[in-house]
C-alpha cells in the first residue's frame, strides 16, 4: 500500500509544479464550459416540449463535467506506459515488487486525482459566482451531496479500471493513437459528454444503460442536482460497484494474458 | 574572418523548488534567478583555421555557437563574421555557413538521404550544376555513394554522421560549426569524420569551429583551443601550451603474465598494482613515455598497454583552481 | 519560390508517411469517426428540440460541414504550426533559423498530417448531404461564396494556430489555452454564430472572424440576406486578411526567441 501511496504524492507533486498548465486548464475548460451551455440555452429557449432535464440540472451538469474532467475523459495519456508496452521495456517494469495492475492502476489514479485536484476548485468557485443563468445550484439536500461524493469516487475508480483496457489493448494493436481514438470516441460518446445523456432518444438511452460509461460520469453528476431520485440513486451505486468488480477482474485477467505473451515472446 | 568582441548575455532562469508547501507557494509566486552565460568573450579567427571551442557542460559553449551561427541575439558585444553581423542579416549570412548539431538530425528520417539533400539544395537555392559538383565531391571524400539511396533509418550513426556532415556542405559555406561532430561514434567512425573534417580543411579552405568533449578530436583537429568556463574566456591558444602547462601526466595501464615481483620505474608512480596488471602514473617533464614502457618490458612479459591523458576535465578543474572560479 | 519550396517539403512528407502505410489508413479510418460522433450529437439535438434559433437541422449541417472541412484542411497543411511545441521543446527551431528561408515556410513545411483526409472526406458527406436538403437558388456567385467560405476558414484556422504556435516561445506548459482558440473556436463556428449572445457574437466577429465564415455568408448562400447581397458575398475576404496579424505576431515571438533562447 505504501509504494502506492508514494506514487500518488509524486504525481501531485510533479502537477503542482507546473503552475502554468493548470491555469491554462482551468482557463480552457471554463470556455468549453460556457460555450456548451449557450449551444444548449439557445436549443432550451424556443423549445416546444418541456426537456426532460432543466436547464438549471444541466448547468450543473456541465460544470461537473468541466470541473471534474480529469475524473471522466478517457483523452488522458500516459506516454511513459505506452512507452513501456511499444518498446518492449515492460519486462523491467515485471521486476517490480507489487503487481502490474495494481501498480499502474495506482499511476493513473493518481494522475487523474492531481490533475482534478488542482483544476476543480477554481472552475467550481466561479461556476458557483456566475450571473444567472449560468450559476451553478447547491444540490437539493444534503444526503443527495453526500451520494453524490460516493458516485464520483466509485466512478473515478471505475474509469481507471476502463482506462486500464487502453494500455491493455495497445498490447495488441502497438498503436497508442489508434487505441486512445477508438476507445476515447467510443467511451466519450456513451458518457454523455459529447451530448447529455437525458437529452438522447429513448432507444440510445436504453443501449448507454447497458454499457459501464455513463457510470463514470453521466450518473454522478444528475445524483448530484437530483435528476435521479435518492433511491434510484442507492441502485445506481451498487451497479457501479458490481462493473466495477468485473471490469477490474476482467482487466488483470487480460494484463496477465498480455504479459504472459510477452515474456513467451521475449519482449 | 570572425571578430568577437565583448560578448555578453544572460539568461532568467525560473527557480524550482521541492516539497509541497513550495509548490504551493510557486503557484502565485516564482524566483528567478539570472544566470550569466557569457561574460565578456573575445577572439579572432583566421581564414582556414580549425578551431577547437572546449569547455565543460554549461561552461557557455552552446551559447557561443548560437549567437555566432544567428540563433540567438547577444545582450552585449559586436560580432563580425565574413562581413556580416550574424544575429542582423540571418537570412543572407546563414546562406554562408554550414552548422552539424551532432545530436539532433537535419535528414529526414524516412526518406533516403538523396532526397534529403535534394531539399537542402531547394532550401539554400543551390544552382543544379554547382550541386551536382559539390555532391560528386562528398560522395567521393566521404565514401557515401551505398548510402545516400537508403533511408537515415537504417544508417548506423557513423553513416549518418558522415551524411550530416556531407548536408551542411552541399551550399559550399565557407564557415563549418561542428557541434560535438563524434559524441556516441565508434572508433572507426571517429575516425573518418575526423579525417574527413582535415580534408575539406585543407582542399577548400573551410575555416571550421569545433565544441567537443572528446580532447582526441581536438588533439588531431585543432592546432588552437578556445575554452571557455562558466561563461568566461579562460585561455586561447595553441593546444600544445597548454598541455605542458596543465598536462604533465600520463597514466599507463599494462596487462602482463603474472609476476609477483615488484619493480620500480624512474619518474613514475604506482596507482594500482597486482601480479597481471599494473597502473602507472608517468610524469613526462622527467620520462618518455616511449622510455616508460622500455622499462616495463624488461621487468615483465607484457601482454597489452594502453596509455591515456588527463581527460579534459580535469585540465579544466586545473585550471578553475588558478583562475579562482 | 517559396510555394516551390513549400511543395517539396509536402512530398518529402508525403514519402516518409507512405512508409507506413497501414499505420496511416488505421489513423485515417479514426480521422474519419471522430467528428462523426460530434455530427451524431447534433443530429440528436436536432432530433428533439427540431431548430435552434430559427435554423434548422440542414443548415445548422452546411454551416457544421464548412467548418470541419476547413479545420481538416489546416490540420493537414498547417499542422507544422499546430505542432510547433515538439519543435521548439526539442530544439530543433534552432536548425531553422541557421537556413536562409522564413521560418513561417520552414515551420509549415515541418509536418504534414495526411491522416486528415478522413476528417474532410466526412465533412464532404455532410455537406453533401446538407445541400440536397436545403432548396437553394443556386447561383455562380452564391457557389464562389461557399469556396470562400472553406478557404476563408482555412485562413482563420491557420492564423490561430500560428497564435498558439507563438505562445511557445514563451511557454510551452500553458499552451492548452490555445485550444480554446483552436477545439473551441471549431466547435463553437459548426453553429451559426447568431444563436450566441451578442457578445459572444461580436468577439467572433471583429476579434477572431469567425462570423465571416460561418454567419454573414451562410445567410446569403440561404437566401436570408437582405441589402446589398455583394458584401455578404466577401464577407469571407475579412477572415482572409486575419491572417496578416498573426504573421506580425509570430515575428515578433520569433524575436522574443531569439533574445532569450528559451
Amino acid at each position: 500500500m505504501n509504494a502506492y501511496y508514494s506514487v500518488l504524492k509524486l504525481r501531485l507533486l510533479t502537477g503542482m509544479q507546473y503552475r502554468a498548465a493548470a491555469l491554462a486548464g482551468v482557463a480552457t475548460q471554463f470556455f468549453w464550459g460556457f460555450m456548451y451551455l449557450l449551444i444548449f440555452q439557445a436549443f432550451y429557449q424556443q423549445a416546444l416540449h418541456n426537456p426532460p432535464i432543466s436547464l438549471n440540472e444541466l448547468v450543473s451538469y456541465i460544470w461537473l463535467q468541466q470541473a471534474f474532467l480529469a475524473f471522466i475523459m478517457l483523452w488522458f495519456r500516459d506516454n511513459e506506459l505506452f512507452n513501456l508496452i511499444t518498446t518492449g521495456n515492460i519486462a523491467y517494469e515485471l521486476c517490480r515488487p507489487c503487481g502490474i495492475y495494481g501498480f499502474w492502476y495506482a499511476k493513473l489514479l493518481a494522475q487523474r486525482l492531481s490533475s482534478a485536484f488542482l483544476r476543480c476548485f477554481p472552475i467550481l468557485i466561479v461556476a458557483f459566482l456566475l450571473p444567472e443563468p449560468y450559476r451553478m445550484k447547491w444540490p437539493p439536500t444534503f444526503t443527495s451531496f453526500l451520494l453524490f461524493l460516493a458516485a464520483l469516487m466509485l466512478g473515478l475508480l471505475l474509469l481507471v479500471a476502463i482506462s486500464m483496457f487502453i494500455y491493455i489493448s495497445v498490447f495488441v494493436t502497438m498503436s497508442p493513437v489508434g487505441s486512445l481514438l477508438m476507445f476515447g470516441v467510443i467511451g466519450e460518446f456513451f458518457a454523455g459528454l459529447v451530448i447529455p445523456i437525458p437529452l438522447m432518444p429513448s432507444w440510445l438511452q436504453k443501449v448507454t444503460n447497458l454499457l459501464p460509461f455513463r457510470y463514470t460520469a453521466d450518473f454522478p453528476f444528475r445524483v448530484y442536482s437530483g435528476h435521479i431520485p435518492q433511491n434510484e440513486a442507492l441502485t445506481g451505486l451498487f451497479i457501479q460497484l458490481i462493473w466495477l468488480i468485473v471490469l477490474v477482474w476482467l482487466g488483470r485477467m487480460a494484463l496477465n494474458k498480455a504479459l504472459r505473451r510477452v515474456v513467451i515472446q521475449g519482449g | 574572418m570572425i571578430t568577437v568582441e565583448g560578448l555578453s548575455k544572460s539568461f532568467k532562469v525560473a527557480r524550482r523548488s521541492t516539497g509541497l508547501r513550495q509548490a504551493m507557494k510557486a503557484l502565485f509566486y516564482r524566483e528567478h534567478t539570472l544566470v550569466e552565460a557569457l561574460k565578456d568573450i573575445s577572439f579572432t579567427i583566421g581564414q582556414g583555421e580549425i578551431v577547437g571551442y572546449i569547455g565543460p557542460n554549461g561552461a557557455g559553449k552552446s551559447t557561443t555557437i548560437k549567437v555566432m551561427s544567428g540563433i540567438l541575439v547577444p545582450d552585449r558585444g559586436s560580432c563580425t563574421i565574413m562581413g556580416y553581423t550574424p544575429w542582423k542579416d540571418r537570412v543572407s549570412y546563414v546562406k554562408h555557413i554550414g552548422v552539424v548539431f551532432g545530436q539532433r538530425s537535419q535528414l529526414w528520417w524516412d526518406v533516403p538521404v538523396i532526397d534529403s539533400f535534394e531539399l537542402l539544395r531547394d532550401i539554400y537555392n543551390v544552382p543544379d550544376h554547382e550541386y551536382k559538383k559539390t555532391l560528386d565531391l562528398l560522395i567521393e571524400t566521404l565514401d557515401l555513394q551505398h548510402l545516400i539511396h537508403s533511408p537515415v533509418r537504417q544508417l548506423s550513426l557513423g553513416q549518418r554522421m558522415r551524411c550530416e556532415i556531407a548536408a551542411s556542405l552541399l551550399h559550399n559555406p565557407k564557415l563549418l560549426f561542428l557541434d560535438e561532430p563524434t559524441i556516441g561514434l565508434d572508433a572507426v567512425s571517429k575516425i573518418a569524420v575526423r579525417q574527413f573534417i582535415k580534408t575539406i580543411n585543407k582542399e577548400k579552405g573551410v575555416t571550421i569551429i569545433l565544441t567537443t568533449h572528446d580532447m582526441l578530436d581536438i588533439e588531431a583537429l585543432a592546432d588552437r583551443v578556445i575554452l571557455i568556463g562558466k561563461g568566461s574566456l579562460l585561455y586561447d591558444g595553441k593546444l600544445e601550451a597548454l598541455r605542458k602547462r596543465f598536462a604533465t601526466h600520463k597514466t599507463i595501464t599494462a596487462d602482463y603474465r603474472e609476476n609477483r615481483n615488484q619493480f620500480h620505474i624512474p619518474g613514475s608512480s604506482f596507482l594500482s598494482w597486482s601480479p597481471e596488471r599494473a597502473v602507472l602514473s608517468v610524469d613526462t617533464e622527467q620520462v618518455m613515455i616511449s622510455e616508460v614502457i622500455n622499462q616495463l618490458s624488461l621487468h615483465v612479459d607484457l601482454i597489452d598497454v594502453s596509455i591515456e591523458s588527463p581527460p579534459i576535465e580535469e585540465m579544466i578543474v586545473q585550471l578553475y583552481k588558478e583562475y579562482q572560479l | 519560390m517559396n510555394l516551390r519550396l513549400y511543395f517539396k517539403y509536402l512530398l518529402i512528407l508525403f514519402k516518409s508517411q507512405m512508409q507506413y502505410r497501414a499505420s496511416f489508413w488505421l489513423l485515417t479510418i479514426g480521422q474519419f469517426f471522430i467528428p462523426f460522433s460530434m455530427f451524431a450529437g447534433l443530429y440528436f439535438l436536432f432530433e428533439r428540440f427540431g431548430q435552434i434559433k430559427g435554423w434548422d437541422f440542414f443548415e445548422v449541417a452546411l454551416c457544421f460541414a464548412v467548418i470541419h472541412m476547413a479545420f481538416a484542411i489546416s490540420e493537414c497543411f498547417a499542422r507544422g504550426f499546430d505542432a510547433f511545441s515538439s519543435l521548439v521543446a526539442g530544439g530543433d527551431f534552432d536548425r531553422l533559423l541557421v537556413r536562409p528561408r522564413s521560418t513561417i515556410v520552414q515551420v509549415l513545411g515541418s509536418k504534414f498530417e495526411f491522416t486528415r483526409f478522413g476528417r474532410m472526406l466526412q465533412s464532404v458527406i455532410v455537406l453533401v448531404w446538407a445541400l440536397r436538403h436545403l432548396s437553394i437558388d443556386w447561383s455562380v456567385m452564391k457557389a464562389i461564396t461557399l469556396i470562400l467560405m472553406i478557404v476563408s476558414g482555412v485562413f482563420i484556422f491557420t492564423g490561430i494556430f500560428m497564435l498558439a504556435a507563438t505562445m511557445c516561445f514563451w511557454t510551452i506548459q500553458g499552451l492548452e489555452v490555445a485550444n480554446i482558440f483552436t477545439d473551441g473556436g471549431r466547435e463553437m463556428a459548426q453553429y451559426p454564430l447568431s444563436i450566441y449572445p451578442k457578445w459572444v457574437t461580436r468577439f467572433f466577429t471583429f476579434v477572431i472572424p469567425f462570423g465571416s465564415v460561418n454567419y454573414l455568408p451562410l445567410l446569403y448562400i440561404l437566401g436570408k440576406s437582405g441589402g446589398n447581397a455583394f458584401l455578404y458575398m466577401l464577407a469571407p475576404i475579412a477572415g482572409i486578411a486575419f491572417i496578416m496579424p498573426c504573421f506580425l505576431i509570430w515575428q515578433i515571438g520569433v524575436r522574443h526567441y531569439r533574445s532569450t533562447g528559451s
